[in-house]
């Protein structure tokens, strides 16, 4: 049947209610199985070997000693992960970062791996392999990278984008631009110019539960994986394509996901996991460590961002220009492009111009982290617009209202906009009752828009209808926030039966058709789509089979309800009948019943949000302290209130981590000096006070329902806003993230000293 | 007729053209058209393409129509969290 996505107003039962999630009781009874929780029958203890070296060439490796420890069953090296790549570099960057080939390029970088009868014997044997290192200069600063005297990672890279093309290597891997009109001519129409130079820190996901997964190789050529992962198809195909299996021969479970946050789209120590396992021959179980999670997983780009924007004392922005450097790890990546295009995408501008530079580094290779690269672009130029605002006297809210991208602006990143939310969130927050309380002694208030894609991709669901009217939903998206629970609303709605009577699980990658990765605010959006598709493939299969426990013409039955309803003078005189009355037939009406859906959910929609956030600053110690937080965005319609609440919550308080405390800090030696919780500081929740929300419904034109992806822009204003809150209440402007307390200090003293 | 405007990076593979005319009705159509007539294009068109009609991107759906009047613009497949 073919399936109409367009969006079309109705009553609503169930979309739009509270529930309790259905997998909410196991998870806090414990009863919830996570990677780690999973165990086979012989399994063994997989342990990683890593680099403690930034950057150095691998003469030579001996593990004739570890494999001949008692109870080691596997040791694998690079040797044991040929490349398969066919010429593919990013295939290729995958496979050398799961484990290194000629090189260690960053501090944390595996270099060879052992399973063993248990953890003991494991670390014991790591003790005992030999790897003979040739250490080599590194580099693991954005600016410093992009030096000409800067040791060169890759002798390979040449940079992109630029002509003419260079003749030598360097870390600069490429150089994108996006932008229109005549930037120079519209500063020199400008009255008032800010122009400054932006840093802020690598800070990780910092999700609470570890990689972790069980991989079990058989001798006749399939594999099983179980693994905490926000793409179970992708890391199929990914690790398929790494140890050349069969796609349709590996089967990946997820397990409950404790927090991915992009981390968990990308595979680290998998395909380690299944080598050991193929070698050995027995199930092997890898979970990493906190500390290895730190140095050899994630993180986010570091970043030097130059913004210069020009406004008339009217306060019409005449021309912006940013130029952005991102870190990329040890490969080439295009994090800055996305930082290049999200920058400016709040505003209506005639003259507008970004560049970005991806830098590769000694450091963990970068992946994708909530809304990835936009919320230190956004920092940087809500900073600067902040700033400008100030300079000519103008409210900060209402420069950003006269400025904000509409219905027909053309977008920094180039197309036109059609319908979007920047404006409504910005008139919430002006009306909004926080930016009138009145602040206290050493406080300051700060506010930031924020602007992300979204996505949808490929999907796929089965709903099946029990004998007694319940009705079962595979989908292929795992949960990371709730989306069980939407897609269950959703599926209750569109079937007309109460929420109770779904229920929905994640499908292993054996059971369902393909389906991308929860990534890109993509999970409900999709999913739910989908869903609706299937259920209405069912609802057509229903009144047919009623046709036949009537023996009238299906054309004659109408689905209302939750009922098959026969319409017409001559049927009128028919009960109803319910799912469960269909369904308790269907064994004589043509068998079980089903609805099946595959697609494509594009059109997702782009995403605005406006945060509002007070702090107070102790001007002795430069302890910040957040005393409010406003969360202002669209999410099209909010199936499960609740749950998009808690996306709003959650990359709120992701965002003001970021923006105070977190950041990874190298010594001298290119290592990671605070790989662990206690001295890379993520926000608790006595250090929050509640995140307050606004949720505006400005439906999407391309879901049935008007949903919008939720997960992902929330994370982009925070730095901004809690960055323009300090600087408000230090009255000094801060230019580094995270504004942690010896940035403070040292600008006050700055300040001080005049 | 179709105007569609090339990312940056995209444009030393079509003889340094920001914008092309390309007679197409679909997605489809338009992608295989233009590696047709440039084929550097067909590496970034199997998996880094993004198409944006009238504002709204589609990553996969390349069944979406497309006519004359819509602005078209060739954008870099993203990356999500």
């Amino acid at each position: 049947m073919t399936f109409d996505p367009s969006y079309k107003e109705q009553g609503l039962k169930s979309v739009g209610t509270r529930p309790l999630r259905p997998d909410g009781v196991d998870k806090v009874t414990g009863r919830a199985r996570y990677g780690a929780d999973f165990n086979m029958p012989g399994q063994l203890v997989g342990r990683v070997l890593r680099s403690p070296h930034a950057h150095a060439r691998i003469v030579r490796i001996d593990t004739s000693q570890a494999e001949a420890l008692k109870g080691v069953k596997a040791v694998v090296t690079a040797a044991d992960l040929p490349d398969q790549s066919n010429g593919d570099a990013a295939t290729f960057a995958v496979l050398d970062n799961c484990m290194a080939r000629k090189k260690a390029m960053y501090d944390g970088h595996a270099v060879a791996a052992v399973a063993a009868i248990d953890a003991s014997v494991a670390k014991a044997a790591l003790k005992l392999i030999v790897v003979e290192y040739e250490v080599l200069p590194h580099v693991v600063d954005v600016d410093v990278a992009m030096a000409a005297d800067a040791p060169v990672l890759d002798e390979t890279v040449f940079t992109t984008g630029v002509e003419p093309a260079p003749k030598t290597p360097s870390n600069v891997a490429n150089r994108s631009e996006f932008g229109h009109g005549d930037v120079e001519a519209g500063f020199a129409k400008a009255d008032m110019i800010v122009e400054r130079n932006y840093k802020t820190e690598q800070t990780h996901q910092g999700y609470i539960e570890p990689h972790a997964c069980v991989a079990n190789c058989n001798s006749d050529g399939t594999a099983d994986l179980w693994v905490c992962t926000q793409g179970p198809f992708v890391y199929r195909q990914v690790c398929a394509d790494l140890l050349g299996l069969d796609v349709s021969k590996l089967r990946v479970t997820s397990s409950e996901i404790g927090g991915g946050f992009g981390g968990k789209t990308h595979v680290w120590a998998e395909p380690v996991a299944l080598a050991l396992s193929r070698k050995a021959g027995r199930p092997v179980k890898l979970v990493m460590t906190r500390e290895e999670v730190f140095r050899a997983s994630g993180p986010t780009s570091a970043t030097s961002i130059d913004v210069k924007i020009g406004a008339k004392k009217d306060g019409t922005i005449t021309a912006a220009e940013a130029t952005l450097r991102y870190t990329s790890g040890p490969y080439a990546g295009m994090w800055a492009e996305l930082g290049a295009m999200t920058s400016f995408a709040c505003y209506d501008l005639e003259n507008v111009k970004t560049v970005g530079w991806e830098v590769v580094v000694n450091r963990p290779k970068v992946a994708a982290y909530r809304a990835p690269s936009a919320p230190m672009a956004a920092f940087a130029i809500e900073s600067a617009v902040d700033e400008l605002a100030h300079k000519i006297g103008m409210d900060a809210v209402d420069f950003r209202i006269k400025n904000a991208a509409s219905d027909g602006s053309k977008s920094s990143y180039g197309p036109v906009y059609g319908p979007i939310g920047i404006g409504p969130t910005l008139e919430a927050a002006k009306s909004h009752p926080h930016m009138s309380a009145p602040l206290g002694e050493n406080q300051g208030r700060g506010m930031a828009c924020g602007f992300w894609f979204n996505f949808g991709g490929q999907t796929c669901v089965d709903l099946n209808i029990g004998a007694d009217g319940t009705v079962t939903i595979a989908v292929g998206t795992v949960d990371v926030g709730g989306s069980r629970a939407s897609l269950s609303l959703i599926t209750a709605e569109e079937l007309g039966i109460p929420y109770e009577n779904v229920k929905a699980i994640v499908a292993d990658t054996s059971s369902l058709g393909y389906n991308d990765m929860t990534d890109g605010s993509r999970g409900t959006f999709s999913s739910s789509m989908a869903a609706i598709s299937a259920a209405r493939n069912a609802i057509q299969v229903m009144r047919e089979r009623a046709a036949t426990m009537w023996d009238i013409s299906v054309d004659d039955i109408i689905w209302e309800d939750g009922h098959a309803k026969a319409v017409g003078a001559t049927h009128d005189n028919l009960a109803p009948l319910s799912v469960a009355d269909i369904a308790a037939e269907a064994g004589n009406t043509g068998g079980p019943i089903a609805g099946h859906s595959e697609l494509v959910a594009d059109g997702a929609g782009v995403s605005f949000g406006t945060h509002i956030c007070d702090v107070e600053v102790d001007p002795e110690t430069g302890s910040t302290r957040v005393v409010r937080y406003t969360v202002i965005q669209d999410a099209g319609k909010a199936v499960h209130p609740d749950y998009v609440e808690g996306q709003y919550q959650g990359g709120a308080v992701q965002g003001i981590g970021w923006a105070l405390n977190e950041e990874y800090v190298y010594g001298a030696d290119g290592r990671l000096q605070n790989p662990g919780f206690l001295d890379y500081r993520i926000p608790v929740c006595s250090d929050l006070p509640m995140i307050d929300t606004q949720i505006l419904e400005i439906p999407n034109p391309n879901h049935p329902y008007g949903v919008r992806g939720v997960g992902e822009t929330s994370i982009v204003p925070p730095l901004a806003a809690v960055a323009n809150a300090v600087s408000n209440a230090v009255d000094v402007r801060m230019f580094h993230i995270p504004v942690s307390p010896p940035r403070i200090l040292a600008a006050l003293n700055a300040q001080a000293k005049g | 007729m179709v105007e569609v405007t090339l990312w940056a990076g995209l444009r030393p593979l079509a003889d340094h053209q920001e914008r092309v005319m390309v007679e197409a009705s679909t997605i489809r159509e338009l992608l295989r058209k233009l590696q047709d007539r440039y084929p550097g294009l067909k590496v970034p068109f199997k998996n880094d393409v993004a198409v944006a009609i009238n504002g709204t991107i589609y990553r996969d759906d390349w069944s979406q129509q497309i006519s004359s009047d819509d602005e078209v613009f060739l954008l870099r497949r993203l990356a999500g969290g």
